[in-house]
């Protein structure tokens, strides 16, 4: 069974999340910062009058963010254990279909990826890493110890 | 028998479970008889017509309805018989059970409606069921239970279904976002040019979005009774087991608490009567030794103040001994000697709340199983509660817990720091001083702040540096809010600003959101921007405040043992606006304002004051404020209305020493007493809400137009008029009057007749007929009166 695919660009990487997982694309207006809270908190947002908590993905995989987050900020809105996030991300670029199952790597990827990476799947855009959702919005554990 | 003659409504509403219950089953029930009687060896109809009666039979038990019990007693024995195959289901057997269910049913309706049910002999439908009854018998007596047909559908005044909380909740939760999403379109609707059809159906809509928040809200509400129904039962079986005597007074059952919060305070409420009765009562022995009745006293009280639910449990027992409760501290190693002397009576029975501290001699069975107060603290802490203790050795202790009454609407302040919005809940805020206020001291101790406000040394906490927000302007303008954590320990909080006092309604905040320790949940702005909602006790550990440390906090001066106990009225020291002392009771200030002079304004006349979105009535000032930019008032509230006292400066709390000297006639000023050795004008609040109460609900002054011309009616007319409670304006004016007066030699040198709605005419002379023009003679009072009555509609004094 095929699985649709988002890609995003995270740390200037291309990488894939489950669609399924994603419940809209938006483009964040406001950002309320939560003073305290680990790194990878950017802050609160609202849509629809719900509550978003906005996890900068990049500083959740332990990078270092290559370009400084612009007035645009782009984010995948996604619902996680009852609270509603919304993922920054660097750009969306596309829905693409997965042609297999996600394989684990035997590769180094670095520690911040490693983490969170559900395994490698085949694309029509080559081979792109699979990244678990529930793994971005938990965070580093230093982050979190932070 | 009288169904309905238990007086405690709890037992009501279980009733009204019970009779639901039996509804639904009777309801379900019908298609099965029928199917019993065509086939009485149907096993599965047997089960379940067995099932109906034998809950019956169990509900009667606990309810005391003795007929009923015999009734389903009968038939679940006859059907027990069958089931266990010493008898047949023949003809005869079914519809006796059937006319035993019929009569259920309809004592069961009976009992919805709160009626009698008539008296008639249920012996006939038992002996009935007996296997050899003859059928003759029983034919007479089917004939009056079978007019229970329709049982199950009674004209019930109050028709009631059972429905699941986590259906409740979603409804809440819908309702909750469709008010945001409310305000955000009128966000919308106030950025885009409108027209006023779309304003005045929004405006519809709004109203309505209210009405069903306020019913939702009261769904969910259930009366505290249904928690205390079972103190009786536990104080009765802990008691006996420690062998006491004790008499258990509850009060305030009526009071309506959430559901939700119902539950979470069940065990924390359960945890201090044992401990009362353990603990705080003595042997009865003891109690004799000590001069008391033997018998010990529990009361248990609920009352509501404002947006808080107040449940306090008292015992007449021995008290808290804080002295060995410091010891104790001392020896595990929680505080040490240095600062067990500098804790304050209030801090040192706060000792009580920290983990394994217990008093007791011996652990027992009842209380020392290692559940401490601290967990019934944190409990409370937790659904944003409040939990204080007060004791006087010998004489008892007393324990408040201070709970909010929903847990998704929580009142709130709004506040800033560091250029964003933060909430605290206005259970924790105790009060709120300006920096700048002469009662109020701030002193830098090494890196730490202090502040004095009114003899009391408490710790200072930046609201800014704590949230690592970079230090805030050392800015005078900044303002302290005390806060008052479960034990009552208090600190101070500087923020930049304090917004409003609001209804939030608290968003559970995402596990991350949370880990920073500092906030309790998210809530949205009326413009639908986020805001954080503080933990005050998160705050005061991030902070770096130790309370039972000892050292943070100190009264400066020597804090007195045990209170004498005496009525004493606090109070707050004033200096009127007119230079006068006062004292108002501070139990009536809600908060103290300072309100931009332009915000006051004298309009129909009275002095009133635009705080937010309200309008209130401003007493304490008769005329605008003159050459003042900012006025500062007191916010007082009487549960239910507010109004506003304006003040030229605050001096000091106080108690007043003596009895008050009482002013001869009721007015603002109730009397005069002693306070600080000085005569103080002591204002009386009561009289202050029953002046502007009908203000609060906007009556219109009646308004009387007079010619200004006339020296007559100027000079003796218009001070009548006016104490009669009009407002006089001359012609000049373009007021709408209700009511003018003219004399009649004035209309007749073709002066300018004055408009209103009605004209008086006024005539010199006594003996002119007054049917021609319906004119009044002027010295004529009781006629003029009655004229100016009838023509305002009533609305003069």
């Amino acid at each position: 069974m095929s699985q649709q695919l988002l890609i995003v660009t995270i740390a200037g990487r291309r990488v894939a999340l489950r669609s399924l997982d994603i419940q809209s694309l938006i483009e964040l207006d406001t950002l309320v910062p939560v003073p305290r809270a680990a790194a990878h908190v950017a802050g609160l947002s609202a849509l629809r009058s719900r509550m978003l908590t906005v996890i900068d993905s990049t500083v959740s995989l332990g990078l270092v963010r290559e370009q400084a987050p612009g007035n645009k900020q782009e984010a995948m809105v996604v619902e996680y254990e009852g609270h509603l996030y919304a993922l920054l991300v660097d750009d969306v670029q596309d829905v693409t279909e997965a042609w297999s199952d996600p394989l684990p790597v035997d590769a180094d990827l670095g520690p911040g990826w490693q983490q969170a990476a559900a395994g490698v799947v085949e694309t029509a855009e080559g081979p792109l890493l699979l990244l678990d959702i529930a793994r971005i919005i938990e965070g580093q554990p230093v982050a979190r110890a932070a | 028998m009288v169904w309905r003659s238990w007086g405690p409504s709890a037992l009501d509403d279980l009733i009204t479970d019970f009779v639901a219950e039996c509804r639904d089953m009777l309801e379900a029930l019908g298609g099965e008889i029928v199917a019993w009687e065509a086939d009485p060896s149907d096993r599965e109809r047997l089960d379940s017509i067995f099932r109906f009666v034998h809950t019956v039979k169990g509900n009667c038990g606990f309810f005391d309805f003795p007929r009923l019990a015999t009734l389903s007693h009968a038939a679940e024995g006859a059907l027990a018989d069958v089931r266990a195959g010493r008898r047949q289901a023949d003809p005869a057997l079914v519809s006796a059970v059937l006319a035993i269910i019929d009569r259920i049913g309809e004592m069961v309706a009976a009992i919805g409606q709160g009626q009698e049910f008539p008296a008639s002999d249920d012996s006939l439908l038992i002996d009935a069921l007996e296997a050899d009854a003859d059928e003759q018998d029983f034919a007479g007596q089917a004939a009056i239970s079978s007019s229970g047909d329709g049982v199950a559908r009674p004209a019930a005044p109050q028709r009631t279904i059972r429905l699941s909380v986590e259906l409740l909740d979603r409804v809440m939760n819908g309702v909750s976002d469709m008010v945001l999403a409310r305000n955000e379109l009128a966000r919308r609707l106030r950025a885009a040019p409108s027209e006023v059809a779309v304003d005045a159906a929004f405006g519809r809509l709004s109203s309505i979005i209210a009405e069903m928040r306020e019913a939702i809200t009261r769904t969910r509400m259930q009366r505290v009774e249904s928690l205390f129904i079972a103190l009786p039962r536990l104080v009765r079986d802990v008691s006996s087991e420690l062998g006491k005597q004790v008499m258990i007074d509850i009060q305030g059952g009526d009071v309506e608490l959430d559901r939700e919060m119902i539950e979470m305070i069940r065990d924390p409420l359960t945890h201090i009567i044992r401990n009362a009765i353990d603990h705080g009562l003595e042997m009865p022995k003891e109690r004799l030794q000590a001069g008391k009745r033997e018998i010990g006293l529990l009361s248990v009280t609920a009352h509501q103040s404002g947006n808080q639910i107040m449940i306090t449990v008292a015992d007449d027992g021995r008290g808290i001994d804080d002295a060995r409760l410091v010891e104790k501290a001392i020896a595990t190693g929680a505080i040490d000697a240095a600062e067990a002397a500098g804790l304050s009576q209030r801090e040192r029975f706060g000792l009580i709340f920290r983990p394994g501290l217990s008093t007791a001699k011996e652990v027992t069975s009842i209380s020392g199983r290692g559940v401490g107060m601290d967990v019934v603290r944190s409990n409370i802490e937790r659904i944003g509660g409040v939990v204080e203790i007060d004791s006087t050795p010998g004489q008892g202790t007393r324990m408040t817990l201070r709970v909010p009454l929903t847990l998704t609407i929580i009142s709130a302040l709004t506040i800033s720091s560091g250029g964003q919005q933060f909430a605290i809940p206005r259970s924790n805020v105790e009060e709120i001083v300006l920096a700048t206020d002469r009662s109020v001291e701030i002193s830098q101790v090494g890196d730490a702040t202090l502040t004095l406000i009114r003899g009391q040394r408490l710790t200072n906490l930046s609201l800014a540096r704590t949230l690592d927000q970079g230090d805030a302007a050392e800015d005078k303008e900044a303002t302290l809010i005390v806060l008052r954590m479960a034990g009552g320990e208090l600190f101070t909080l500087t923020v930049d600003q304090i917004h409003d006092h609001e209804e939030l309604v608290v968003k559970p905040a995402a596990p991350a959101v949370i880990a920073a320790g500092v906030y309790a949940g998210t809530t949205l702005a009326d413009d639908g921007s986020p805001i954080l909602l503080l933990d005050v006790a998160g705050l005061a550990q991030a902070g770096g405040l130790s309370f039972v440390g000892g050292a943070q906090k100190r009264h400066a001066e020597d804090s007195s043992p045990a209170a004498p106990v005496r009525q004493e009225t606090p109070v707050l020291l004033f200096t009127g606006l007119d230079g006068r002392r006062r004292a108002m009771p501070v139990a009536v200030i809600d908060r103290i304002d300072e309100v931009d002079a332009a915000m006051i304004e004298y309009s129909a006349g009275q002095m009133r004051v635009v705080i937010g979105e309200r309008i209130l009535p401003l007493a304490g000032l008769d005329t605008a404020a003159r050459g003042q930019e900012k006025v500062r008032m007191f916010r007082l509230s009487d549960g239910h209305s507010e109004l506003c006292y304006a003040v030229a400066e605050v001096i000091d709390m106080q108690v007043i020493e003596g009895e008050p000297i009482a002013a001869e006639t009721p007015g603002e000023i109730a009397g005069v007493a002693l306070i600080g050795g000085e005569p103080t004008e002591l204002v009386d609040p009561h009289w202050l809400f029953a002046r502007y109460s009908a203000m609060l609900e906007p009556a219109r002054i009646p308004v009387c137009r007079l010619p200004s011309g006339d020296r007559w009616i100027q000079t003796l007319l218009r001070p009548l008029i006016e104490s009669a409670g009009y407002q006089v304006v001359d012609e000049a004016s373009d007021v709408a009057a209700d009511v003018a007066i003219v004399s009649c030699e004035a209309a007749a040198t073709s002066q300018a007749p004055a408009t209103a709605a009605q004209t008086i005419w006024l005539r010199s002379s006594i003996d002119e007929p007054d049917g021609q023009d319906g004119s009044i003679y002027r010295y004529d009072r009781d006629g003029l009166m009655l004229a100016l009555k009838s023509a305002s509609g009533g609305r003069g004094r």
